[in-house]
C-alpha cells in the first residue's frame, strides 16, 4: 500500500465556487480503502460539502484516530493540515488543536471501533465540553483492518462473515450523544449523499460539537447476509424522519417550504438550516422526545436518519473558558509575559 | 545552593542555628500553618531553613510530620537527625520519641501524662498541656484544635527564642482578611509562649539568632516555581488530569493566569482544560502544540505510563511538547505522598519501538524555573517531546532558593516554523527533509497556506511525510532522528561539575539528592575523604558527562530509586565501565539525608585502604 498522489487535471469546464475553486480542488489522494467502501463515499460528500461551502482549504484541519474511516482525511482537502493520531484519542488531539487556535473549521473522522471502545471516554468527554468540531463516525459495524471482527456498534443477533453471531448489545453514538447533552446529534447512510452534504455542511457550520454517524458498510467483511450494517439491509431499514437543507448565510432560500412543515434553526453566523419533519410527530428539538422515538425504532430493527437534534447557541468550549476572539496561538509573547517587574511583585509573596 | 559562612560570631561547636525539629500530628488538623509560621519566621530572622513535609496520602486523621533543619551553614537536605520532636500524636509517640538524637528534646501535651510511653533517660521531656490550654481559652471543637497547634508553635517560640515580632507580623499577613482568626492566633501563640516562658525562662542550647543569611532568597515550592516558569514561557494551554504531587502544579499555573493572563475585557489568554485522563492530557498538549501554542501537562509516575503511547507518537511524528514528571513513591500506586526518582529509565524510553525523549533533571525550585522555560525552548527546537522530571521533595516541600531573575530579552525559540512567506515562496513543502544536517527539519501551522499542509502520522512516513512500509524509506528517517537526537546533545543543560577536590574518587547524582550530595562532601573533607562531583542536568548526556566518567577511577552513584536507574541509563548511554559505578541508593520514601551518602562512601572507601592513604 503506498501513496498514490492523485493528478490535478481541472478541465476548463468545471464548475467554481466562489473562491474560484473546483471540486478537484477539495480532494485529497486516491483511496486505497475496498472498492465500493461506504467511507469513500462519505469522503466523497465532505469533498462536495467544503466545495459548496467555500472553505478555504488550508482552514480546514483533518482528525483522525486509527483504523479505516481514520484513513481517510487523507483523502479530501489535501490543502488543508491532516492528523492522524492515535487510536481512540483523535477528540484530545482536537481539543488541544481546538485551544490553541479557534479559528480554524476542525473535522475528524472517526470509526465505530475507534470511538465506541478504545476511544469511548474521549468522545464522551469531547461532548462534555462541547468542543467546536464536526465529529464523523463512520460506522460499519466491524473491525476491517484486522480482518473481521465485531466492533461495539454491532447490534445482537447480527452475523460475522464466518456465521458467528453477536450477543452484547450495541453502544448507539446518537443516544450516548443525547443523553451527554451534545447540541447537534445525526444520523445518515454513506449511500445517501443528498441527505448527507447538506448535514455535513450544517455540522461544520454549527458551533460546537456536530456529530454525524453514518452507517458505513464493510464490503469486505460485513456486507453478507446476516449482518445488520450490511448495503441491503440498512436500505431497507433506514427511514429519514427530518429532512435538511443547508443555507449558507449569503445565500436565498430557493426552496419553497409549506408553512408548518418547515422550521428554519438560525445558526451562529447566520446561517440556517431548514428541517422538515418526515416521521410523524418527531421533533428535533426536544431531546427527550427524540430520544424516545430514536430508540424506540432502533428496537424495532430500524434507523431513523437525519439531523435528529439541535440545539444552537449552547456554549461552546472557549465561551465557556472565556478566551478571546483572537486565537492563542496569535497572542503576542509581550501580552503573555509578566515580566521582570512582575516577577519582583510575585515572588513578594514568598518571603 | 551556595555555602553561607558562619561569620556571625557564633562558636563553630554551639548548636546555635544548627538543629533540626520534628513536629508529629494527625493531618487534617490545621498543623501545616503552624509549621509555616515556625519555619517562614526563622527564614524571616535571616537564618537558612528547610522545611519538609511528610504527609499521608489521605484527607484527615493518619500521622504526619514536618521537619524544619535550622542551618546556618545553609544546607537545604536532611541532616538524619532530629534533635527536637513535638509529639503531637499519641498514635506515633512510640516511633517518635526513639527518634530523637541523644541530648534533645521531646515536648509533647501533658493535658492527658504519658510518663510509660514518653521515658528516656538521655533526652529532656517537656510537658505543656496544650489541649486544656486551647479548650479553657477557646469555644468550639474545630478552633480548639487548630488553635493546639498554633499554640506548640508558641511553646517553640519561647524554647527557641524566635522573634515574635515576626511571628506576629507573618500572622497579620496572612490573616489580614479575617480578623476573626486573626486575633484567635494570636491568643495561641501568647498561651503557648508564656506557658513556655514560665516553666524555662532561659532558651534551650538549641536556639536561634537572627543572622543575614537570607535576603536575596525565597522560600518557595517547585510546582510553584515550574508553573511561574510556564508563564514565563508563555503558555497558553494548560491540559492536565489530578494526581499527587503534580496537582499543585496546575493550581498554580491557574492562579498566576488568573492575575495575570486577563485582558481588559475580561478575557483570559489561556486555557486551562481538567481532561478526562492522562492520555487525553498528553493529547491535548500534542495537538495544542502541533497548531503553534505553547502548552504543558503535569503528572506522576502513574500518568506517565498512561502518556507512553502518546509520546511515542509525538517522538516520532516530531511534535514539540512539554510534561512536568514530578515523581512519587513507585511501582503501581506506591506510595504517592512519598518522594523518589524512579522514573528516570520509563522516561527516557518512554512508549514502544525505538523511542528517546529529552529529559531535565532540577534539583531544587530555582531549577524548576528556569528549566520550566528551557523545556519549551529545547522542545521547540528540537519537535520532540521534553519531560522535566522533578520530584515530590522539590515539587511540593517549601525550598530556601536564590531570587528567581528574568530577562526582559527573553523571546521564545519557536524552532524552524515556516512563515507564510517562506512558504510561498518555495516550490514544495517536504515535512521531514534534513535541509540543515542537524537533524532537525521544517514545520508549518495549520491555516497559514494550503502549500504547506502535511499529513501528521505515527505511521511509517517517508522524509516527504507520506506513508510509506518501504524500509529504505522508513529508515532514513528513523536514523535521521538519532541525529536530531546528536544535536539535542548540544542543546541540553550541561552537567555540573565540581572537580575542584582533583580526586579520582567522584559522586554522580541527580536532581533532589544535590543538596544532600553537597553537604556530605563537605562532612568527607573534615573526614579526610577528597571527593570530586558532577551533577547530570539532563538527557541525553552531554560530552562533558562522559569526560567526567572517564577522568574517574571509582564513581558512586547517588540516587532515589531502588534499581540504581541513573547508573542503568549511564551505562547504556555512555562508555563508563559498569565496574567502576558504586551505587549508593536512598528508596523509603523520605528525600535523601546527607549522613546517608556520608556512610555510604565511608563503608567503600575505608573497604580500599590504598585509596584511604591517598585520600587522608
Amino acid at each position: 500500500m503506498t501513496f498514490i498522489a492523485k493528478p490535478k487535471v481541472a478541465h476548463p469546464s468545471l464548475p467554481k465556487n466562489a473562491l474560484g475553486f473546483t471540486r478537484r480542488d477539495y480532494e485529497g489522494t486516491l483511496s486505497t480503502l475496498c472498492a465500493g467502501c461506504g467511507h469513500d463515499s462519505i469522503t466523497a460528500a465532505i469533498i462536495e460539502a467544503a466545495f459548496g461551502l467555500d472553505l478555504k482549504p488550508q482552514n480546514l484541519v483533518k482528525l483522525s484516530g486509527i483504523g479505516c474511516s481514520s484513513k481517510t482525511t487523507a483523502y479530501f482537502v489535501s490543502g488543508g493540515h491532516g492528523f492522524n493520531s492515535v487510536h481512540g484519542r483523535m477528540p484530545s488531539i482536537g481539543m488541544g488543536a481546538n485551544a490553541a487556535n479557534r479559528e480554524l473549521t476542525y473535522i475528524g473522522v472517526s470509526g465505530d471501533g475507534d470511538t465506541l471502545s478504545i476511544g469511548l471516554g474521549q468522545f464522551c468527554h469531547a461532548i462534555r465540553r462541547n468542543l467546536n468540531m464536526l465529529y464523523i463516525i463512520e460506522n460499519n459495524g466491524v473491525y476491517g483492518l484486522t480482518k473481521g471482527q465485531f466492533s461495539a456498534s454491532a447490534d445482537v443477533g447480527s452475523k460475522a462473515k464466518k456465521g458467528e453471531a453477536n450477543l452484547q448489545p450495541p453502544v448507539d453514538p446518537v443516544l450516548l450523544a443525547l443523553t451527554l447533552g451534545a447540541s447537534f446529534v445525526a444520523r445518515s447512510f454513506s449511500g445517501d449523499k443528498e441527505q448527507l452534504v447538506p448535514l455535513i455542511q450544517a455540522g461544520l457550520k454549527h458551533r460546537g460539537f456536530a456529530l454525524i454517524d453514518v452507517l458505513s458498510p464493510c464490503v469486505t467483511f460485513n456486507d453478507h447476509e446476516g449482518s445488520t450494517k450490511s448495503y441491503a439491509y440498512t436500505r431497507e431499514h433506514y427511514e429519514p424522519a427530518v429532512h435538511t437543507d443547508f443555507v449558507p448565510f449569503e445565500r436565498e432560500i430557493k426552496v419553497d417550504y409549506k408553512e408548518g412543515e418547515a422550521l428554519p434553526v438560525m445558526m451562529h453566523d447566520g446561517s440556517r438550516i431548514i428541517l422538515r419533519k418526515l416521521a410523524a410527530g418527531y421533533d428535533p428539538t426536544h431531546r427527550t422526545a427524540a430520544f424516545a422515538q430514536i430508540q424506540e425504532h432502533l428496537q424495532a430493527g430500524e434507523h431513523l436518519t437525519g439531523l435528529l437534534f439541535v440545539e444552537p447557541g449552547q456554549p461552546e468550549f472557549h465561551e465557556l473558558n472565556g478566551t478571546p476572539d483572537t486565537a492563542l496561538n496569535r497572542i503576542p509573547y509581550e501580552q503573555l509575559s509578566p515580566g521582570p517587574s512582575g516577577l519582583t511583585k510575585i515572588l513578594s509573596r514568598y518571603r | 545552593m551556595n555555602r553561607i559562612d558562619a561569620n556571625s560570631g557564633i562558636n563553630a561547636n554551639s548548636r546555635i542555628n544548627d538543629f533540626v525539629i520534628k513536629i508529629a500530628t494527625v493531618n487534617g488538623t490545621g498543623s501545616a500553618s503552624a509549621n509555616t509560621l515556625l519555619m517562614k519566621s526563622i527564614f524571616r530572622s535571616g537564618i537558612p531553613v528547610m522545611g519538609k513535609n511528610y504527609f499521608p496520602s489521605n484527607i484527615q486523621g493518619l500521622p504526619t510530620w514536618y521537619e524544619i533543619r535550622v542551618s546556618r551553614d545553609g544546607y537545604v537536605a536532611r541532616s538524619g537527625r532530629t534533635d527536637i520532636m513535638v509529639a503531637m500524636n499519641a498514635e506515633t509517640y512510640a516511633k517518635d520519641v526513639k527518634e530523637v538524637a541523644p541530648g534533645g528534646y521531646l515536648i509533647y501535651d501533658s493535658t492527658w501524662p504519658r510518663p510509660a510511653l514518653l521515658s528516656r533517660e538521655d533526652i529532656t521531656v517537656i510537658g505543656v498541656p496544650l489541649a486544656r490550654l486551647c479548650n479553657e481559652n477557646f469555644n468550639g471543637v474545630r478552633t480548639r484544635i487548630l488553635m493546639k497547634n498554633i499554640c506548640y508553635a508558641g511553646v517553640l517560640a519561647a524554647l527557641l527564642d524566635l522573634d515574635l515580632v515576626k511571628i506576629r507580623e507573618l500572622l497579620a499577613e496572612t490573616y489580614a482578611k479575617k480578623p476573626q482568626l486573626l486575633d484567635s492566633n494570636m491568643k495561641a501563640i501568647q498561651l503557648g509562649y508564656d506557658y513556655a516562658k514560665e516553666l524555662h525562662p532561659q532558651p534551650l542550647p538549641l536556639r536561634v539568632q537572627g543572622m543575614d543569611k537570607t535576603s536575596g532568597h525565597v522560600m518557595i515550592d517547585g510546582n510553584t516555581a515550574a508553573a511561574l516558569g510556564c508563564v514565563f514561557a508563555g503558555a497558553t494551554v494548560g491540559a492536565w488530569y489530578p494526581i499527587t504531587p503534580s496537582t499543585s502544579l496546575m493550581d498554580a499555573f491557574k492562579a498566576f493566569c488568573d492575575r495575570s493572563r486577563v485582558d481588559a475585557n475580561g478575557k483570559k489568554n489561556f486555557a486551562f482544560i481538567q481532561a478526562e485522563d492522562e492520555l487525553a492530557a498528553i493529547g491535548m498538549v500534542i495537538g495544542a502544540m502541533w497548531n503553534g501554542a505553547r502548552a504543558f501537562t503535569a503528572t506522576s509516575g502513574p500518568g506517565v505510563s498512561l502518556m507512553s503511547e502518546f509520546l511515542g507518537l509525538a517522538y516520532y511524528a516530531e511534535i514539540p511538547a512539554v510534561l512536568f514528571d514530578v515523581q512519587r513513591v513507585g511501582p503501581s500506586t506506591g506510595m504517592p505522598t512519598r518522594t523518589q526518582q524512579g522514573d528516570i529509565l520509563a522516561a527516557a524510553y518512554a512508549s514502544h519501538g525505538d523511542t528517546r525523549h529529552v529529559c531535565l533533571y532540577p534539583s531544587n525550585p530555582e531549577e524548576c524555573f528556569y528549566m520550566a522555560v528551557q523545556a519549551f525552548d529545547l522542545a521547540e527546537r528540537l519537535q520532540t517531546p521534553v519531560m522535566v522530571l522533578s520530584d515530590l521533595d522539590i515539587g511540593m516541600n517549601d525550598w530556601m532558593c536564590r531570587d528567581l531573575k528574568w530577562d526582559d530579552a527573553y523571546r521564545p525559540d519557536r524552532g524552524k516554523v515556516l512563515s507564510r512567506a517562506e512558504i510561498e515562496s518555495l516550490e514544495k513543502f517536504h515535512r521531514y527533509v534534513d535541509k540543515d544536517g542537524d537533524g532537525i527539519t521544517y514545520r508549518t501551522l495549520p491555516g497559514i497556506h494550503p502549500k504547506g499542509a502535511y499529513f501528521t502520522r505515527g505511521s511509517g512516513h517517508t522524509q516527504y511525510g507520506v506513508y510509506t512500509e518501504d524500509s529504505a524509506d522508513y529508515q532514513l528517517v528513523l536514523d535521521r532522528l538519532m541525529k536530531k537526537w546528536a544535536t539535542a546533545k548540544k542543546l541540553v543543560p550541561r552537567a555540573v561539575i565540581d572537580a575542584t577536590a582533583g580526586a579520582d574518587v567522584a559522586i554522580v547524582s541527580l536532581g533532589s539528592c544535590d543538596g544532600a550530595v553537597h553537604e556530605a562532601i563537605d562532612v568527607l573533607k573534615t573526614r579526610g575523604v577528597a571527593i570530586d562531583s558532577m551533577r547530570v542536568r539532563a538527557f541525553p548526556f552531554s560530552e562533558d558527562v562522559e569526560r567526567f566518567l572517564a577522568a574517574h577511577r571509582l564513581i558512586f552513584v547517588v540516587e532515589q530509586n531502588r534499581d540504581a536507574q541513573l547508573r542503568s541509563l549511564l551505562t547504556l548511554e555512555t562508555d563508563v565501565a559498569k565496574s567502576k559505578l558504586r551505587s549508593l541508593l536512598h528508596y523509603d520514601g523520605l528525600p535523601i539525608s546527607s549522613s546517608f551518602i556520608v556512610e555510604g562512601v565511608l563503608a567503600e572507601v575505608k573497604a580500599r585502604p590504598k585509596l584511604e592513604s591517598r585520600t587522608g
